[in-house]
C-alpha cells in the first residue's frame, strides 16, 4: 500500500498518497485548482501555467508538482487568481475564439474558465492571427483558430502501434499542431471521438459531430467548472 | 433611489451588429415598464431619434466597427455619452463579422462582388460598389475599445436580457454589477 | 528521389539508426541536399521508424533547418542590435539589389538565398553573415555586392573567403575563418598560459570527493548567467543514483552580444574539454557532449581534430592520465538555431533529437537529464574556471573577484566603442572601468547581460559586475547617445524574444508578440500611458513561465521603462483620452480605396 504524506493546503493540513499529483491531491481534499493543459491519465506538461500555485512560497505548476511531506501550498492568493484570469484573457486574444459559432461552446473548458473569472473582454490586444481550418482528414477537422496549444492531443492520443498522431510544428507564436497523415490514417471512430474529447476547446472535431446537446443543457450551462469539487 | 432624481438618458446604436442585442434588451419583458421609469431614451432605434438632441448618461453600443460610418457613429457616441457600454460579442471583439479579419479586404470584396458563387450574372460590369454615399469598408473589423475608450463590457451573443437589465440597473443606481452565472454567457 | 533515399539511408546509418541523433541526421542531410523538404523529412521518418510529424516537429523548431531550397548560397545576415549599429541596413539593401530578391527569398537563378538571423556571435565584427556556414564579418555594401558577383561567377565559398584569415587559431588549417578574436584583455582564468593535461594529472591523484570539495571551496559559480554553484551541481550528480551519467558542455551562447564561447572554443578548446573530463571524473560519467550552437559549425572539423589530438595524448579515452577505470570521451553536438537551447534542459531535449523546449523541473538534469540519466551541464567558461581551480587551488581562485563573486568573467564588449572584443576581468570591475578600457564615449546606456539582463543609464555606471550586483553571462552592449534607444535597441530585442520563444508556455508565447505590438505602437507615437503600465504589468505574468527565457523576455522593455522613463513619456500620444490614438481611420480605409481603384 502506498504511504501517505502530510501537507498543508491553503492553511489546512491534508493527507495524500506519496507522489500524488498536486492537482489531483487538492481535488481529493476539496480544493479546485483550475487547469487547461492537464488531463487525467496523461503525462503533465506545465504549458498553460494556469494551475500555478505557491509551493513553499515559490510559484510552481500544480500539474507537474508531486505532493511531498511538509509541503506548504497556497492555491488561491489574489495574485494567483489575477494571473489565472490573465492567462484566460491572453488565450482569447491570441487565437480566434468566436464562441457563438463554435461547436464546443457550453462544453469548452477555456470558456468555462472565462465564466469562472468573469472575463468580459480581453485586456490583451486581439491578434486576429491567420490560421487554417484543416479538413483533409477523413475523420477529423482541425480548426487552428481555436487551438490553445495545450498539447493534450499530442500527449494523449496515439494509434494502435503507440505512435503519435499529433505533434507540434514550428515555434513561438507560430506554433501549430500537425496531424500525421500516416499514423492517423486508420483511426477508428472511437479514437477520433477521444481526440475530440481530449481537446479542451473546439479545435479538434469529429466529422459529422457537433451541436448535439441543446443550449441550456450543456456541461457548463448546468454548473460552473470546478463546482464538482466540494470541500 | 429618490423619486426626484432625474431620469438617466440612454442612447443606443447598432454598428456592425445584427440588432440581436437590441432584441435582447426588449426581452426584459414587463421590466421594460420599470426601465422607462428609470431612463429616457435619446438617439436610439427604439424611439427612432436619429441624431443626438442632448448629452447622454449612458450609451449602449452593439456591433464592432467594419466601416468608416461605424467609426463616425461610435466617435459621436463617445463625445455625447458620459458612459459607454459595449454590448455583445461583436462590440467586444468583432464577433462574427471579424471572421473576415484573417483575410485581406480585397479578397473579401472580390469574393462578395466578383467571384463568389452567388454573384453569377448579377454584376455584369464587375464593379465593387464605391458610391460616395456608401460607407468605406475598413481593412478589418475593429472591436469598439480599439477605437474609443469603452467603460463597461457585456458579453454574450446576444447578452441575456437579465444581464442587460442588471447592468442598466447597476449603472442607473450606481451599484456594482454582480452578474449571475446563468446570465453570463458568451453565446 | 533516389538521391534523397540514398543520402538519408547513409546519414541515418552513420548515426546507428538512432532517433535520438535526429539533430545530427538533419544537419548532415541538409548539408548534402540543401534543405529538408517534406519528402526528405518523410523519408527520414520512415528510415528511423518514427512518425513524420515527429521529424517535422524538430525540423520546424530550428531556425537553420529549411523546408524549401535556400539557393546555392544561403546567406544568413545577422539582424541583431549591434549589427544594425554597424550599418546592417545598407548591407542588406546591397545584398537585395545584387541578388535581385528580398530577404526570405531565393534569387530567380537559384544562386543566392537571403535570410535574416539572430545574433551569430560576431558582435565585435559586425555586420556579419553566414554563407553556407562560413562567417563573413565586417561586411560593407561593396563587399556584399562583390560576394554576390562571386557567387554568380561560380566561385566556391572557400574562394569567396579569400585567404585573409583571422588571428590565432582562426587561421588554423581546419578553421580558415575570417573571424578575429579581439582578445583585448587577457585574464588569468581563460587566457593565461595553459598546457593541456596539467590539471588532469593532478586530478587523477585525487578522489572525486576531493575534486568536488576543491570546486566548492573555490565557490565556482556557473558563468552562463544564472550563477548556480558548480561544486554543488557536481555533487548532486555524483550522488544521483545510476551508473550511467553524462557531462555536457553548453556552448550554445545565443544571448545577443555574446561571443566568448566562440573565442574560447577557438583558442582554448582543450581547456574546455579538460574541464569536462574533470567534471566526468568528479561525477562518474563516461560520456560527454559538447553542444555547440549551429552558428559555429565552421569550427566542426577543428573541434573534431582537437578531440582526436586529446585522445592521442591520453586525455580522452580509456585510462585517462594512466588511471585505470577513468574512461571518458566527448562527442560534438551541434544545434539547429534556437536561443532557448541555451537553457540546460532545452539543450538536453535538443541533444536527444527533439524540440528545444525546456523541461518541467523537478526533476533537475542532475537527477534525470540526457536520456533520463543524471547529467551535469556546465558553461564553457565555467569548465575553464574548474580547470584553473584544480591546477592552482581554491585559495588562489578565492583571491580573485569580490566577496560573493570569485574568479574572473569573460566579457563580450560590443556596440558604440572603439575597442569591441573580449575582456577577461576579475569580478568587481565597474561598468565605468569597462567603458573606459573599451574606449566608449557619450554613452547613453549599457545593456549588461544581453537582453535578458538589464539596460542601465549613466547614473548606474558605477555599479559593479558581480553576482550580487550586475550579474552577466558576458554580453555588454554599449549604446551611444545618438541612438534611438527604444526603436534601435528595445524593439529589436522584443522582436528577438518573440522569435525565440519556444511557444510552450502561454504567457511567453503570446506576450512576447503582444509586447512587440504595444511597443511598436509606443515607438510610432501612438501609445498611451496605459500602454506603458500594461507592459510593466505583463512582466508579473511572465514571471510564471517555465524557463529563464520566458521569465526575462520583457526585461529589455521593463528595465528601460524603469531606467529611461522620459524616453517613453516623450513618445506618448497627445490628445483626448476618450479616443484610442493607435486607431488610424485614414490607414484603415486605405485597402478599400485601393480595392475599388481610388487609392
Amino acid at each position: 500500500m502506498a504511504s501517505f504524506v502530510r501537507f498543508t493546503l491553503d492553511g489546512k493540513t491534508c493527507l495524500a498518497e506519496e507522489g500524488a499529483q498536486l492537482v489531483a491531491a487538492a481535488r481529493e481534499a476539496g480544493v479546485f485548482i483550475p487547469t487547461l493543459c492537464n488531463y487525467p491519465g496523461i503525462p503533465p506538461k506545465g504549458a498553460c501555467r494556469i494551475c500555478t500555485v505557491l509551493v513553499n512560497g515559490i510559484p510552481q505548476t500544480a500539474c507537474t508538482t508531486k505532493v511531498a511531506e511538509d509541503m506548504n501550498v497556497a492555491t488561491s492568493t489574489p495574485e494567483l487568481e489575477a494571473f489565472r484570469k490573465s492567462v484566460v484573457e491572453i488565450l482569447f486574444a491570441e487565437g480566434n475564439h468566436l464562441c457563438p459559432s463554435c461547436e464546443r461552446s457550453g462544453n469548452c473548458e477555456l470558456q468555462a474558465l472565462a465564466y469562472r473569472y468573469r472575463v468580459t473582454v480581453s485586456s490583451f490586444p486581439y491578434l486576429f492571427p491567420k490560421r487554417d481550418v484543416e479538413a483533409w482528414h477523413p475523420k477529423l477537422v482541425k480548426d487552428h483558430n481555436r487551438c490553445i496549444q495545450c498539447k493534450r492531443c499530442i500527449r494523449g492520443i496515439h494509434n494502435a502501434e503507440g505512435h503519435a498522431i499529433f505533434a507540434f510544428g514550428k515555434r513561438g507564436d507560430k506554433v501549430v499542431i500537425n496531424i500525421d497523415p500516416d499514423t492517423s490514417k486508420d483511426i477508428d471512430d472511437e479514437l477520433a471521438q477521444r481526440a475530440m474529447d481530449i481537446c479542451p476547446v473546439g479545435a479538434i472535431l469529429r466529422k459529422g459531430k457537433g451541436f448535439d446537446v441543446p443550449i441550456g443543457r450543456r456541461t457548463y450551462d448546468r454548473a460552473p467548472i470546478g463546482s464538482e469539487v466540494r470541500p | 433611489m429618490s423619486a426626484k432624481a432625474p431620469k438617466k438618458i440612454v442612447a443606443t446604436t447598432s454598428l456592425a451588429g445584427c440588432f440581436g442585442c437590441h432584441m435582447s434588451l426588449l426581452d426584459i419583458d414587463e421590466r421594460i415598464l420599470d426601465l422607462i421609469e428609470l431612463v429616457e431614451f435619446n438617439k436610439s432605434p427604439f424611439d427612432d431619434i436619429k441624431t443626438f438632441t442632448k448629452e447622454c448618461d449612458i450609451g449602449l453600443i452593439e456591433g464592432g466597427c467594419c466601416n468608416d460610418e461605424n467609426v463616425h457613429v461610435l466617435t459621436e457616441f463617445r463625445k455625447r455619452c458620459k458612459v459607454l457600454v459595449a454590448v455583445g460579442e461583436c462590440a467586444l471583439m468583432g464577433g462574427l463579422p471579424a471572421l473576415r479579419n484573417v483575410l485581406p479586404l480585397k479578397e473579401c470584396l472580390e469574393e462578395a462582388y466578383l467571384n463568389g458563387p452567388t454573384v453569377a450574372d448579377g454584376n455584369p460590369d464587375k464593379i465593387i460598389p464605391h458610391d460616395p454615399d456608401l460607407p468605406k469598408i475598413l481593412n478589418r473589423v475593429y472591436p469598439c475599445h480599439e477605437v474609443v475608450k469603452i467603460d463597461y463590457f457585456l458579453p454574450g451573443c446576444p447578452p441575456s436580457a437579465d444581464l442587460i437589465w442588471d447592468a442598466l440597473v447597476a449603472l442607473v443606481t450606481g451599484q456594482e454589477l454582480d452578474p449571475s452565472y446563468r446570465s453570463f454567457k458568451f453565446d | 528521389m533516389p538521391a534523397i533515399a540514398q543520402t538519408v539511408k547513409q546519414v541515418v546509418a552513420r548515426y546507428g539508426g538512432d532517433a535520438t541523433r535526429l539533430m545530427d541526421v538533419l544537419i548532415d542531410v541538409q548539408d548534402e541536399l540543401g534543405c529538408l523538404s517534406h519528402v526528405t523529412a518523410a523519408r527520414i521518418a520512415d528510415v528511423l521508424g518514427i512518425p513524420q510529424v515527429d521529424v517535422e516537429q524538430t525540423t520546424s523548431f530550428y531556425h537553420f533547418f529549411a523546408r524549401e531550397p535556400r539557393g546555392k548560397f544561403a546567406v544568413y545576415l545577422n539582424d541583431s542590435v549591434v549589427a544594425e549599429f554597424c550599418g546592417r541596413a545598407e548591407v542588406a539593401q546591397a545584398f537585395e539589389e545584387a541578388a535581385g530578391c528580398k530577404f526570405g527569398e531565393v534569387s530567380a537563378d537559384g544562386v543566392v538565398g537571403l535570410f535574416h538571423t539572430a545574433c551569430i556571435g560576431m558582435s565585435d565584427q559586425e555586420p556579419a553573415a553566414l554563407v553556407n556556414g562560413q562567417v563573413f564579418p565586417k561586411l560593407t555594401p561593396e563587399k556584399a555586392r562583390e560576394l554576390v558577383a562571386g557567387m554568380r561567377a561560380g566561385r566556391t565559398v572557400e574562394e569567396l573567403k579569400g585567404d585573409q584569415y583571422g588571428d590565432g587559431q582562426n587561421a588554423h588549417p581546419e578553421v580558415r575563418a575570417l573571424v578575429h578574436n579581439h582578445v583585448r584583455r587577457r585574464g588569468v582564468m581563460v587566457f593565461d598560459h595553459y598546457r593541456p593535461g596539467e590539471a588532469l594529472a593532478k586530478v587523477v591523484k585525487m578522489s572525486s570527493g576531493e575534486v568536488i570539495a576543491a570546486v566548492k571551496a573555490a565557490s565556482v559559480r556557473g558563468r552562463g548567467g544564472a550563477g548556480f554553484p558548480t561544486g554543488m551541481k557536481w555533487d548532486f550528480a555524483r550522488r544521483a543514483a545510476g551508473d550511467v551519467k553524462y557531462v555536457f558542455c553548453n556552448a550554445d551562447e545565443g544571448e545577443p552580444g555574446t561571443f566568448k564561447d566562440r573565442v574560447i572554443l577557438t583558442e582554448r578548446p582543450q581547456m574546455v574539454i579538460e574541464g569536462m573530463a574533470i567534471a566526468a571524473f568528479a561525477v562518474g560519467a563516461r560520456r560527454g557532449v559538447l553542444y555547440v550552437r549551429h552558428e559555429y559549425l565552421y569550427l566542426r572539423a577543428y573541434l573534431e581534430h582537437v578531440l582526436a589530438d586529446l585522445r592521442a595524448q591520453g586525455l580522452l579515452g580509456t585510462a585517462i592520465g594512466g588511471l585505470a577505470g577513468f574512461d571518458f570521451d566527448v562527442s560534438l553536438q551541434f544545434g539547429g538555431g534556437a536561443y532557448v537551447c541555451g537553457e540546460e534542459s532545452a539543450l538536453i531535449e535538443s541533444a536527444e533529437g527533439k524540440r528545444g523546449e525546456p523541461r518541467d523541473r523537478p526533476p533537475f538534469p542532475v537527477e534525470k537529464g540526457y536520456l533520463q540519466k543524471p547529467t551535469v551541464v556546465n558553461n564553457v567558461e565555467t569548465l575553464c574556471s574548474a580547470v584553473q581551480v584544480l591546477l592552482k587551488g581554491p585559495e588562489w581562485y578565492n583571491r580573485l573577484g569580490t566577496e560573493k563573486s570569485k574568479g574572473t568573467k569573460v566579457l563580450c564588449v560590443s556596440g558604440d566603442c572603439d575597442r569591441p572584443g573580449i575582456y577577461e576581468v576579475e569580478w568587481g570591475f565597474s561598468v565605468n572601468d569597462i567603458l573606459k578600457e573599451a574606449g566608449a564615449r557619450d554613452v547613453q546606456a549599457v545593456q549588461v547581460g544581453g537582453p535578458s539582463g538589464a539596460c542601465i543609464g549613466p547614473d548606474e555606471f558605477n555599479r559593479v559586475l558581480a553576482y550580487e550586483d550586475l550579474a552577466t553571462g558576458g554580453s555588454f552592449i554599449v549604446v551611444g547617445k545618438h541612438r534611438d534607444l527604444l526603436k534601435d535597441v528595445v524593439l529589436n530585442f522584443a522582436r528577438f524574444f518573440r522569435e525565440e520563444s519556444c511557444g510552450s508556455c502561454v504567457p511567453c508565447r503570446a506576450l512576447t508578440g503582444m509586447a512587440q505590438v504595444v511597443l511598436e505602437r509606443i515607438v510610432a507615437g501612438k501609445g498611451t500611458a496605459e500602454d506603458v503600465e500594461r507592459l510593466r504589468a505583463w512582466q508579473k505574468i511572465m514571471r510564471n513561465n517555465r524557463c529563464g527565457l520566458g521569465q526575462t523576455a520583457l526585461n529589455p522593455i521593463v528595465t528601460t521603462i524603469q531606467n529611461f522613463r522620459p524616453l517613453y513619456a516623450a513618445r506618448l500620444a497627445p490628445g483626448d483620452p476618450r479616443f484610442v490614438p493607435s486607431f488610424d481611420l485614414a490607414a484603415a480605409i486605405r485597402d478599400y480605396d485601393a480595392a475599388v481603384g481610388k487609392g
